[in-house]
């Protein structure tokens, strides 16, 4: 079992040229932050790493830090111009019984992440959910469509917070 | 001559009993071979994630229950566990055990149903009607004591809304009593069943580390043959206080991980379940439930990750709190959304039937899938 410390001085000897920023002054879970291009290949030395060996992926989420600039469009509603999103990987060695969080931070407005799916075979559905409900893009997934809302929908991401319901779908009247 | 031969595409569901709700199934198939599975969800998706975002923490808990509607119980406890994590709130010990009684029979009644359900899917009609008898008693204890059958919004953050029932302790005692025999009968109906073992023994076998690679959890990776329970290996709540066993396959009628073998994990997790209610009830101490139910709950800024054992595998909830009193952002690991990834992987070349027999033994619940 590693402790925060002992897996970031392993990651930042192996990646010397990367950008690797432990954060470990947060409440509850300290966390490491990957920058976007570089998540893949630092996820793979994770999980083939003998000392380290996260073998599973427990957890993969997207989150809206609406954290750019207010503004109004033209019919009057807020939306976000900037800021950022981030993914969170909590990852876990079955062997060694240690965790870790690994947190990516990309563009609003274009957000590109790079897919672990050659990593663990579970971020596939995670991924595309992320996708679906965010709109972030995985470069390099195998199979990135949307999975919970209808195929057609074009209507925006869900889960961002500066989402608006569209009028109507298909000819129904949304807000019924 | 040569004869023609191409693939063919075949739907299954979204309106199919075998399926277990509204999931779809693209099967391409060779002859009767099955060459891929595309699973198609999102049919009950109705963004529980956005919900979270406007409702204030403790509104938050029934909705919870909608998601995994067969383990409601074990639900709410995983996101309240979190909701304490960011409070930092300290519960009462009398509270800890009711949520682990309270777990405990709920994970019974969800195997039931899905071991009922699994047999009936094969043709075995009896078993089911045997499970669902039993499964009611578990449910009118649940009535007894919050009023609810199926989605009860029982465990609160830091407490209860109940107390017992003064009459529960002796109608649980009375229930594990009867319920030992009845498990001995359904072992000897359908478990040891010649015609069951032949649909589901060397039936989609699932090898550990593909298993570990697909996140899949719970009795899944048990009956892979990996001792792995965060009743004991994440120990939450007042588990490490009661002595139970985790039974992994053994492949006893086949290899080890087939679908026999994650029914089998099933039936004998019931078992341990009814020893962990046991020596719960034996030592429940007194206390008051609603004592430590803070009054406003407005959580310090910061993320938190809370999972527990769920019926199905891994609950886990990612919860994102910006020092409000509704939730920034929350996200659900649900056990069968991770689980059913790997139907692919299980489903190739089997026969079509055999797809029936590998869903039910995933054993999913659309409601948690789709959230």
């Amino acid at each position: 079992m590693k402790s925060f410390e002992e897996i970031v001085e392993i990651l930042k000897n192996y990646f010397s040229d990367t950008s690797i920023e432990p954060k470990s002054d947060v409440k509850f879970e300290p966390y490491i932050i990957i920058p976007p291009q570089e998540i893949d290949k630092v996820c793979l030395f994770l999980r083939d790493n003998s000392e380290l060996y996260f073998d599973s992926l427990v957890n993969l989420s997207a989150v809206d830090d609406f954290n750019g600039q207010k503004i109004k469009d033209e019919q009057g509603n807020e939306i976000m111009q900037g800021g950022t999103m981030s993914v969170y990987y909590h990852l876990e060695s079955i062997k060694y019984r240690h965790k870790l969080l690994l947190r990516v931070i990309t563009e609003r407005d274009n957000p590109v992440v790079n897919s672990v799916t050659s990593v663990w075979n579970s971020s596939n559905w995670h991924e595309r959910e992320a996708f679906d409900l965010f709109g972030i893009k995985f470069l390099n997934h195998p199979d990135l469509r949307r999975i919970l809302m209808p195929y057609d929908w074009e209507f925006g991401y869900p889960l961002r917070k500066d989402y608006q319901n569209p009028e109507f779908y298909q000819g129904m009247k949304v807000p019924y | 001559m040569s004869v023609r031969t191409e693939e063919m595409v075949l739907n299954m569901g979204p309106q199919h009993p075998s399926t277990h709700g509204v999931l779809r199934l693209e099967l391409t198939l060779d002859g009767e071979i099955i060459t891929k599975v595309v699973p198609h969800i999102g049919y009950l998706h109705r963004c529980f994630e956005k919900h979270c975002e406007v409702m204030s923490y403790p509104q938050v808990i029934p909705y919870t229950d909608r998601m995994d509607y067969l383990a409601a119980m074990g639900n709410e406890l995983g996101y309240v566990i979190g909701v304490e994590k960011l409070l930092r709130i300290q519960v009462p010990e009398r509270v800890e055990y009711i949520r682990v009684i309270m777990a405990e029979l709920q994970r019974i009644a969800s195997h039931l149903v899905a071991i009922g359900t699994y047999g009936a899917d094969i043709g075995a009609f009896t078993p089911f009607l045997y499970c669902f008898r039993d499964r009611e008693r578990i449910l009118n204890l649940f009535e007894i004591t919050c009023g609810a059958r199926l989605l009860y919004n029982y465990i609160w953050v830091g407490g209860l809304s109940h107390d017992l029932h003064p009459d529960f302790v002796r109608l649980t005692k009375e229930f594990i009593k009867e319920f030992k025999p009845n498990l001995r009968e359904l072992n000897n109906l359908l478990t040891y069943n010649k015609i069951f073992i032949d649909r589901t023994a060397n039936v989609g076998i699932l090898p550990l580390e593909t298993a570990i690679n697909f996140g899949v959890t719970g009795p899944m990776l048990r009956a892979s043959g990996l001792k792995w329970d965060l009743r004991k290996d994440d120990t939450y709540s007042v588990y490490n206080k009661f002595d139970f066993d985790i039974p992994i396959g053994e492949g006893k009628m086949g290899t080890v991980g087939d679908s026999w073998d994650r029914y089998y994990v099933r039936v004998l997790e019931m078992e341990e379940s009814l020893k962990i209610i046991e020596q719960a009830i034996e030592t429940l101490p007194d206390g008051d439930v609603t004592s430590a139910i803070p009054k406003k709950i407005k959580p310090p800024v910061g993320h938190v990750y809370s999972r527990v054992e769920n019926p199905r595998g891994e609950l886990g909830y990612f919860i994102i709190s910006d020092g409000s009193t509704s939730p920034f952002r929350v996200k659900v690991r649900a056990p069968s959304f991770v689980n059913l990834q790997i139907m692919d992987e299980l489903c190739r070349g089997h026969l079509v039937a055999d797809v029936i027999a590998i869903l039910g033994s995933v054993d999913i619940v659309l409601g948690e899938v789709d959230r």
